[in-house]
Formats: C-alpha cells, structure tokens, sequence
C-alpha cells in the first residue's frame, strides 16, 4: 500500500509539473495563475499521499499551507490592475 | 476487511489520478481561457476529493482523519472562491474587440 501511495504521488508530480507548461505559455495572466492553482492543489495531494504513506503527519502541514497560498495568490492577482504588471503611479486615487 | 478498504483506496486514488490527468490535458490543451479555467477547477478538486476519500480508510488515528477532511474542505472552499475570482479577472482583462 505504502508503495503504491508513493507510485501515485510521482504520477501526480509529474502530470502538475506537466501544468506548469501552460504557465509558460500563457498567454494571459490568468492562463498562469490557473497554472499556479495546479501548483497549489496537486501539491496538496501529493503532500497528503507521502503524510498518509510515511507516517508522518506533520507533512498534512505542507498540503495546508500550499491551499492557502493559492487562494492568496488568486486573491492577490484579482485585485491587480488587469493587463498590467505593476500600477503606475498616478492611477492611484 | 483490510484488503476490501486497500482496493477501495487503490480505486479511490487511481480515479483521482484520472480526474487530475483530465484536468492537465485540458489546461494544456484547451483553446480559451474561460474553458481552461473550467477544465481546471472541476477536474483538479474532484481529483483531490477522490484521493482524499481514498486515504481516508488507510490514515492511523481519528485525528489524522479528520485533518484530512478539514484539508479538503479549505481547498474546497479556496477553490471554488478563487476559481470565480479568476474567471472575474480573465473578462475584465480581456482586450476590448
């Protein structure tokens, strides 16, 4: 069983790193942190297949904190300006 | 009893494996932004759902089994609010045609 949990769990990293391709490409902001979001939930699921396989319940952890950034992430990328990288200086109210 | 809950996790998991290949085809290879954000968001939770179903016979204590449900139900909810997020940012940033 053991094995098979860490069997699943390269699967998994190689087809989130895979999605990382469209991050890549784009070609638009959201394409990438679409991308990003992967990131956050198959590293979620790969951190709870090696907790649960190796015993150690502190790596559930990692699967917490890599949820909560990507939905920081998105949030944060929502309240930028869109079509631009940084906001100029005088389109601050 | 412990090899039906062993298949059920190999079941459980190998269809979340699935879910989450169906979802990185179709952020690889979808044509739009707005599809690709579909392909995303439904096939990527309900991966993770299924590989947390999955886990849930084989993990050791309550404890660890409830962590798993919480995990589940903050990405979840993270999800699903970031997903609309995006979906938001996706149109206002579209250029104007």
């Amino acid at each position: 069983m053991v094995e098979f949990m860490f069997v699943a769990a390269t699967i998994l990293l190689l087809l989130t790193g895979l999605g990382l391709a469209r991050m890549l490409w784009g070609p638009a902001p959201a394409d990438r942190m679409m991308a990003a979001q992967l990131l956050g939930t198959g590293g979620g699921a790969i951190s709870l297949l090696i907790a649960t396989a190796s015993g150690i319940d502190a790596i559930a952890d990692i699967a917490l904190t890599l949820a909560l950034l990507a939905a920081f992430a998105a949030v944060a990328l929502s309240l930028g300006e869109p079509g631009t990288k940084l906001p100029s200086p005088d389109d601050r109210p | 009893m412990s090899q039906l809950l062993d298949l059920f996790t190999v079941g459980a998991i190998s269809a979340g494996l699935f879910f989450f290949l169906a979802g990185t085809v179709g952020l690889l290879r979808f044509p739009d932004t707005l599809t690709r954000l579909h392909a995303l968001t439904k096939a990527d939770n309900l991966g993770f759902g299924l590989i947390v179903i999955g886990l849930l016979p084989q993990s050791p204590d309550l404890r660890s089994a409830l962590k798993l449900i919480a995990i589940w139900l903050l990405v979840q909810l993270a999800s699903a609010t970031s997903s609309q997020l995006i979906a938001q940012f996706a149109r206002k940033g579209a250029p104007a045609e």
